[in-house]
């Protein structure tokens, strides 16, 4: 149970980043920081006690595996963190051209 | 039709990539191939529509049978109510796309546009049509990864800070949705929509439960911005390209948002009253608040993208109150007749959010600015526009003999049958401010006294965009026919019993 | 970079190219495949190109290389899971080639197929990304 506990708290840490940090590049860190909180609860959930990877091997026939389905999901979910993080990266780059700061508090001009 | 099914998905992804490819040699190549694709994609859903004929069809990916009664592939399953939001989702992204054939040659880089665009028509079409919940988390990402570039399409300054809030917002909302799933394959060991509620359903663990219910709600809820949720909306909506305000608008937000917590409050939970209520109220909180940020607004655009959130918040009202009902156990024709409402609403809204935001991309197209104190006086300079506009506007603020006319009055006889009497209210008042706002909208675009000089310049948009507007302006016309009783049958009530009988569902695939 | 830099990357980059190779050719029987071993062979390019430095006209011509090596490489996925609605059983993503016996370097039907395309895929996809970034950067500092 307390690794799910470690788990959580990391996505909260992340989540306390996004919220309080004024630095773009940081607010993407943090997204990232929860994001991998989110992975490491999906590997978690896969592992069975005493279990060896998931590929079979002929000469043990009953052999304990752990799941690999939510190993495919991390690594899924991996990619389209990739994705979106590099988007991210280059919108702030694109802002940084615009508006010459990366602080979030002077990029307002859409409000109401 | 059976058959036909992975193409929904497999057309628009191999446009996108032919664009690119395409658009090295041909300067045009991206416009046929979306145009092509698009069309095909309409007609495939339309015939869809017309002959599934109240079946649910399973299709097997990779041809995995089920072992032991357990699924193991993926599945894309297709009922009366997915394809309804197929025809959606196709319908007014050929429109949009049309339309957007003369708007979009002002920018660079056109291919990439349409390579876009289809990206995210497959995006959607994918999560309406998969069957677990890892797909729909996986197409959902690709739809909004699109919409999120598609959004910064201009890159502008504003159009930069929006996307750049949206993307914030969304990625929170994938993270909480995919936390979800996990904690959900953690009990159940499955991810099959089904299969999920099989094996949930004997006995759930009840905080484990409703931690889940709690966190796809705030997920999805993100995404189709309902109103503690909203944040993003307006801002996105309202910077983001004609077209694509149109589609985020008038699609996204129901086929990532409202179309994926139908699905799964319907057919994977047990219907719980509480989170009813919750949801009842978040819709009600929807409308209200909605309609009075908008009524303040003085950006076109932006005051359309706040009524979306008060029309979404209608549509989340109606299939709360079903589900109140179902939880209960009492009225289920009632119960029927609020969620048809509510999914009538849903198809109408389609029709009409879209219409008005391609008028205003219209506007602006010709004036250059989207504020409405400085335009008026275009209901003669723009004719086609004008008219469309006020079929929408009228069909937005439920008068008859428009679309929403009739959704809206379904919602509200649903609401006053159960005894919500303070919602029935609500959602008339509502009705009544958002007619208001697009009285003051039609009357500062178009009546008003025109601006002194400008005359000449201002005249109508070219025949593409005419075009798309005007046949969306039919349908308004048209969808209301969905309310004589005998086409409702053919159309609504089929795709309203897979919602609330889930046995229907859950048995067909399964195969029991 | 320095002329020590410069000599280790390209002994190194050829290896772990290599690597990458091995990684997605051996998908179907290690943990690894196409998305693992197109990131390695992305990186070997990668590492050529930071301790080498590249001219901004040649940033912008690898960029477009690299994307239309992604999309024919994604669009070859597709037609691949396509021809199964053709060939075979007639269903999306059907293996219609024999499965072969279980450990051999050619077998599990299309699966290396799928892999080595989603290989060439990710390395340049990977690879597009990186040097957009590059890109943007060089604009600014213009």
């Amino acid at each position: 149970m307390t690794v799910y506990i470690l788990c959580f708290i990391l996505f909260l840490v992340g989540l306390y980043g996004a919220i309080t940090r004024r630095n773009l590049v940081k607010i993407v860190i943090s997204l990232s920081v929860m994001e991998f909180s989110v992975f490491l609860f999906l590997a978690l959930i896969g592992y069975v006690e005493g279990g060896s990877a998931p590929i079979i091997d002929p000469a043990k026939p009953d052999a304990l595996y752990v799941d690999p389905l939510p190993q495919a999901m991390v690594l899924t979910a991996i990619v389209i963190g990739l994705a979106t993080t590099a988007m991210l990266m280059s919108v702030i780059i694109r802002i940084y051209r615009k508006y010459k700061t990366l602080d979030i508090r002077e990029i307002k001009n859409l409000r109401g | 039709m059976n058959p036909l099914i992975p193409l929904f998905i497999a057309v628009p992804l191999a446009g996108a990539f032919l664009t690119i490819i395409l658009g090295r040699f041909l300067r045009d190549a991206g416009r046929y191939t979306g145009l092509l694709v698009l069309l095909c994609l309409a007609a495939v859903s339309i015939f869809a529509a017309a002959t599934i004929n109240g079946e649910v069809l399973a299709y097997k990916v990779g041809g995995w049978e089920p072992v032991n009664g357990i699924p193991i592939g993926i599945y894309m399953v297709m009922d009366n109510f997915t394809a309804l939001v197929l025809c959606i989702i196709n319908i007014v992204g050929f429109l949009a796309l049309i339309y957007s054939v003369t708007y979009i040659s002002q920018y660079t880089s056109e291919n990439y546009f349409y390579s876009l665009f289809c990206l995210m028509v497959a995006g959607m079409n994918g999560v309406v049509l998969s069957g677990d919940l890892f797909n729909i988390f996986v197409f959902l990402e690709i739809a909004s990864i699109a919409s999120y570039a598609l959004v910064a399409f201009g890159v502008e300054r504003e159009q930069l800070e929006a996307t750049f809030k949206y993307q914030v917002l969304g990625g929170l909302a994938s993270l909480l949705i995919l936390f979800g799933i996990g904690l959900i394959y953690w009990k159940a060991k499955t991810l099959n929509i089904a299969d999920i509620k099989i094996a949930m359903g004997s006995n759930p663990d009840k905080i484990h439960y409703t931690v889940i219910q709690l966190l796809l709600l705030s997920g999805f809820g993100l995404k189709a911005a309902v109103i503690p949720f909203h944040a993003w909306l307006p801002d996105a909506h309202s910077s983001a390209p004609s077209p694509i305000s149109a589609m985020l608008s008038g699609v996204l937000i129901k086929a990532a948002g409202i179309y994926v917590l139908i699905r799964i409050f319907f057919n994977m939970f047990i219907i719980s009253s509480e989170i009813a209520v919750l949801i009842t109220t978040l819709g009600a909180l929807s409308m209200v608040i909605g309609v009075f940020l908008a009524i303040g607004q003085w950006d076109i655009k932006r005051l359309l993208a706040y009524h979306s959130i008060s029309q979404m918040g209608y549509v989340i009202l109606s299939v709360g109150i079903g589900m109140i009902l179902l939880a209960r156990g009492t009225k289920p024709e009632v119960a029927t007749l609020a969620i048809s409402g509510g999914i009538f609403h849903l198809i109408n809204h389609a029709a009409f959010k879209s219409l008005l935001f391609l008028n205003a991309g219209a506007i602006e197209y010709r004036t250059g600015t989207r504020n409405l104190k400085e335009m008026g006086g275009l209901s003669g300079l723009m004719p086609a526009t004008s008219s469309t506009s006020f079929i929408a506007s009228m069909s937005i603020s439920g008068i008859p003999p428009f679309n929403g006319f009739f959704s809206k009055l379904i919602i509200i006889i649903a609401a006053i049958l159960g005894k919500f009497y303070l919602l029935a209210l609500i959602a008339v008042i509502v009705s009544i401010i958002t007619l208001a706002s697009f009285l003051k909208f039609q009357r500062y675009a178009f009546y008003n006294k025109a601006v002194v000089g400008r005359e000449q310049e201002i005249r109508e948009v070219p025949f593409p965009m005419v075009f798309s507007m005007v046949i969306l302006g039919l349908l308004c016309v048209l969808l209301s026919l969905l309310a004589i009783p005998q086409i409702r049958d053919m159309f609504l009530t089929p795709a309203i019993k897979v919602l609330t009988d889930p046995q229907l569902y859950t048995s067909t695939i399964l195969g029991m | 970079m320095t002329l020590i830099v410069k000599k280790t990357t390209q002994l190194l980059a050829g290896i772990v190219f290599l690597y990458g190779i091995y990684v997605i050719l051996h998908g179907h029987l290690t943990p690894g495949g196409g998305f693992a071993g197109g990131v390695i062979i992305a990186g070997s390019f990668i590492l050529l190109i930071l301790a080498f430095g590249s001219e901004f006209m040649n940033l912008t011509r690898e960029e477009t290389g690299t994307t239309l090596t992604e999309n024919l490489a994604i669009l070859a996925v597709l037609l691949i899971a396509l021809a199964g609605m053709i060939v075979g059983a007639r269903i999306f993503f059907d293996n219609w080639l024999p499965a072969g016996k279980v450990g051999e370097l050619v077998s599990a039907g299309v699966i290396p197929l799928y892999n080595i395309f989603v290989g060439i895929e990710v390395a340049a996809s990977i690879l597009t990304i990186f040097l957009a970034l590059v890109i943007f950067k060089e604009e600014i500092t213009k």
